[in-house]
């Protein structure tokens, strides 16, 4: 998201749909579709079915992964129902397109991907991991073995421009908003109170 | 492996430049014989998508990594997805001299 759509987003937001959270896309598919064979009735040429990334993403982590959609939902940073919607669309596109013959494309959504980030504590740099298959002992820059692994990713911290928090309405607490855990079943750690939901 | 490094200048005493797409010059340094190349980047006064030509700019060199203060958030998938890894240095004290110098002692020390 740029500034000056953020800044539209600001200004029409009561006209405009709400903007769709990026999904995390962890391993992305290895083929780019799927070819229907033996096709029964030719001539027509039917049009494929666009299966998103994210959906292709939703449907790997409950069925291959064999992950709950609570679960699936925090690995894919989007809340529970949103990814029950997006794991309901992947499977009538799917089952679209195996009654109708039609051949299955895997591309687009609205997705991220993420490789695993590193910090080395020696020189003070941050790198991440592109192959997801082997593992890293060393850093890239300096050869020192003291590194960690970097979990909250500072240089996404513009992504998240737009990211709520759950305020405690007595005594005026507040932490991060975490997706896919309503506020209301947050407890205020001082006064016991349910948390409520602040749009920054 | 060729390694690029955005620089401020074009010269090896210059400086590590924090930007990624809008950097001047880049460096490449080649770990398996040693050359070093610059090249100028020619899209440091585009004002839009300066970060994803660089990275076609880049990735038509073969680089397998790459050396900046910060990369956008339409640089990163896009890195990600040809499986080049990102090095983040905030210390923009370095030169690209003492980082070249870095790298050597880490890949000889592999071979």
């Amino acid at each position: 998201m740029n500034h000056s759509s953020l800044y539209l987003y600001r200004t029409f937001a009561r006209f405009m749909p709400r903007l769709k959270i990026p999904r995390k896309v962890n391993n992305p598919p290895k083929v780019k579709g799927f070819k229907p064979y033996g096709v029964i009735s030719e001539g027509e040429k039917l049009d494929p079915v666009i299966l998103n990334y994210e959906e292709y993403e939703a449907l790997k982590m409950c069925d291959y992964d064999m992950y709950n959609h609570h679960q699936a939902s925090i690995m894919m940073n989007v809340s529970r129902p949103t990814y029950t919607r997006i794991y309901a669309s992947a499977r009538m596109k799917i089952a679209k397109a195996f009654v109708e013959g039609r051949k299955i494309e895997i591309e687009g959504g609205k997705v991220y991907f993420d490789s695993n980030w590193f910090y080395c504590k020696s020189c003070g740099c941050h790198f991440n991991n592109p192959e997801i298959n082997t593992s890293v002992s060393a850093c890239p820059l300096c050869g020192s073995s003291e590194i960690e692994q970097h979990f909250e990713d500072t240089t996404t911290s513009q992504e998240n421009i737009n990211d709520d928090m759950c305020v405690c309405p007595k005594c005026g607490y507040t932490k991060k908003h975490m997706r896919g855990v309503p506020c209301r079943n947050e407890r205020c750690p001082s006064c016991n109170t349910p948390l409520v939901r602040q749009n920054p | 492996m060729k390694i690029a490094i955005t620089s401020q200048g074009n010269s090896l005493e210059s400086k590590l430049d924090q930007r990624f797409g809008h950097c001047q010059f880049f460096v490449t340094y080649d770990s398996d014989n040693g050359t070093i190349e610059i090249i100028p980047n020619p899209y440091h006064n585009v004002e839009e998508q300066a970060g994803a030509l660089a990275v076609k700019l880049l990735s038509s060199k073969n680089v397998a990594k790459i050396i900046s203060g910060e990369f956008g958030l339409k640089v990163k998938p896009m890195l990600d997805s040809l499986k080049i890894q990102m090095i983040i240095l905030k210390d923009d004290s370095k030169t690209v001299q003492t980082i070249i110098e870095m790298l050597n002692k880490t890949y000889s020390k592999e071979e």
